[in-house]
């Protein structure tokens, strides 16, 4: 399954309170609503720049700080269908892959705002059309690659009724 | 070959030997949820096709982040929480019994050789009485309730060895602060911090769980402290359930030893808006300061609040300066009211709130004007976290806080300890 999209790119330890703010989440739980205020204390008119299938880019420890699922589902709401980071807080991570955004950790040195993107799934595989070089992603564990082909941690459980054994 | 103890509890909870790097799926012995996190766990619980959580009496809830309620939409959500608590048999700890970690341990609720996790990042805090316990999402907290399971990729242990004496007027916090200036926010992502030598074997229960609840801010996925007598101790009365008090062996394999010298520790404050750009507080600049804040998860217990007043005692809050109190408990608010310190603090011009997060996470109780400079005891400073943007957090140990609020500016505590 190939990916493709247009990157908007951000540095490093992106919380998640710059994801989405507290102030926001603890109102409402219309994820449209939400993906309306995502990245806007970085930048006050990201939501309007965002195209549905966009790559967000990322430096090291993407998503650090509240365990609010609010962040991965938001994004997704915004239009964001993949994250690419150099890292991961731990948290966001299976948040993510639970709620169906796609989360590659690889080196995004040198892909800026803009550029074309392409992530294959399956290979790991990263290309950047617009600066024509290739990077390759760290491989998910199989559990996640699962729950990631259902469409998520709901999904997954509504199927099986519990986890399967790994 | 030994096993830490994070290996030593998974093996447990998965019914086979475990190292770390392996995926497991585990029993979960208690899941805790709050009001930012619970109603979207229960949308991904309805979503998930069935009405029946496996195991009621592990499961807790707390509404805390937002309590009492300051809107209208969230009294509603507070309502979606009750109706299922009261449906389904769980336990909910309603607006004003506290900060859902400070619960969490000061009912007993876990204990020693759990394996526990909570839709919030700072579940980490019980790692303290020797449970592993990490922060999930709302999905998994979901999961937990329609399973009693999770997988767990199980994580390798960083071995943080505190040496020395603490200096009067610099405590736990103080350490923390300085080991995410010294390794950075991101240091131990995935891996899990155990803490021990002389400086932890003083400590108490109160400041070995200021020191958990801290390492999420450095990526851990958990920070343990082995049970020792002060632990049992302090369980004592206290625990809900039987418990076996695992040890890490003697030749288990860490990834990391990380040695912290203590002794020549000076306070220490993080500077905005990230938890480690942290300066000793000699070389800080004079900050002028509009609010203070002591309470959270972090520093919001009885011995921060005594410390608190007994600063305070003999003098008033700075006429500049807004200084709000959290207690972290009923229990606490209690103990602080009948051993006078509530007294001292209110008639110093100190502003106490109900046992809850406050104004940690922004949302009510205190959100500070434009351009303000705020000192906080909690455990996050980033940009926005108290509700504005355009505000300036630091944070600190509870005795600067106070020394701060009564000087209007950031100052040394030391003073106050000789």
């Amino acid at each position: 399954m190939e990916l493709k999209g247009k990157a908007h790119v951000f540095g490093d330890d992106i919380n998640t309170d710059y994801i989405i703010s507290g102030k926001y989440k603890f109102k409402t739980l219309d994820m449209d609503e939400l993906g309306k205020h995502v990245m806007e204390d970085l930048d006050p008119d990201f939501s309007s720049k965002v195209e549905p299938g966009d790559f967000l880019v990322a430096g090291m420890n993407f998503g650090c700080g509240s365990s609010r699922e609010q962040a991965p589902r938001a994004l997704l709401a915004s239009g964001i269908q993949i994250v690419l980071a150099r890292s991961f807080a731990r948290i966001f991570f299976r948040n993510a892959i639970n709620c169906g955004l796609v989360v590659m950790e690889c080196d995004t040195e040198g892909i800026e705002t803009g550029d074309e993107m392409t992530a294959d799934l399956t290979t790991g595989e990263i290309k950047n059309l617009t600066h024509a070089f290739t990077r390759q992603a760290q491989p998910l564990p199989d559990v996640m690659i699962r729950i990631l082909q259902e469409g998520g941690l709901v999904e997954y459980i509504k199927k099986y009724g519990t986890f399967q054994e790994i | 070959m030994g096993q830490t103890l994070t290996e030593k509890i998974f093996s447990r909870k998965a019914n086979h030997p475990v190292k770390a790097g392996d995926l497991v799926i585990a029993e979960v012995d208690m899941a805790m949820g709050q009001d930012g996190t619970t109603p979207l766990a229960l949308r991904s619980f309805q979503e998930m096709g069935t009405d029946r959580v496996l195991h009621p009496e592990r499961i807790v809830f707390v509404i805390d982040h937002n309590a009492p309620s300051p809107l209208e939409a969230v009294s509603a959500l507070h309502d979606v929480m009750r109706d299922f608590a009261s449906r389904h048999g769980i336990r909910l700890f309603d607006a004003g019994c506290g900060v859902c970690h400070e619960l969490m341990v000061g009912q007993g609720l876990v204990v020693p050789g759990d394996l526990v996790v909570g839709a919030d990042s700072h579940t980490c805090t019980y790692g303290a009485l020797g449970v592993f316990s990490t922060g999930v999402g709302s999905t998994e907290l979901a999961a937990v309730m329609v399973t009693g399971k999770l997988w767990f990729k199980v994580p390798e242990t960083v071995r943080v060895i505190m040496d020395g004496t603490l200096s009067p007027g610099v405590f736990s916090k103080d350490i923390m602060l300085h080991l995410a200036s010294r390794k950075g926010a991101d240091w131990a992502t995935y891996q899990v911090l155990e803490f021990s030598g002389p400086v932890v074997d003083k400590l108490g229960v109160e400041e070995r769980l200021t020191i958990t609840n801290m390492v999420v801010e450095m990526g851990a996925k958990a920070g343990l402290i082995a049970p020792d007598e002060k632990t049992l101790k302090w369980l004592e009365g206290r625990a809900k359930r039987q418990y076996e008090s695992l040890q890490p062996d003697p030749d288990a394999t860490y990834a990391e030893t990380v040695e912290v010298d203590c002794s020549s520790l000076a306070p220490q404050v993080a500077l905005p808006h990230r938890v480690d750009t942290v300066t000793s507080i000699e070389d800080l600049p004079t900050v002028p300061i509009q609010q203070a804040f002591l309470g959270t998860c972090t520093n919001g217990r009885a011995q921060d609040i005594e410390i608190a007043a007994k600063i305070l005692k003999g003098h008033t809050v700075h006429p500049q300066v807004r200084f709000i109190v959290a207690p972290a408990s009923q229990d606490i608010m209690v103990q602080a009211l009948r051993k006078g310190w509530i007294e001292t603090l209110v008639r110093a011009n100190a502003i106490v709130v109900p046992p809850g997060c406050g104004p940690c996470v922004g949302t009510h109780q205190g959100i500070p004007g434009d351009g303000w400079n705020v000192i906080s005891t909690a455990n996050r400073n980033f940009k926005g976290r108290m509700g504005n943007s355009k505000a300036f957090i630091y944070l600190a140990s509870p005795a600067t806080v106070a020394a701060s609020a009564v000087a209007g500016e950031i100052s040394d505590p030391r003073e106050y300890f000789q």
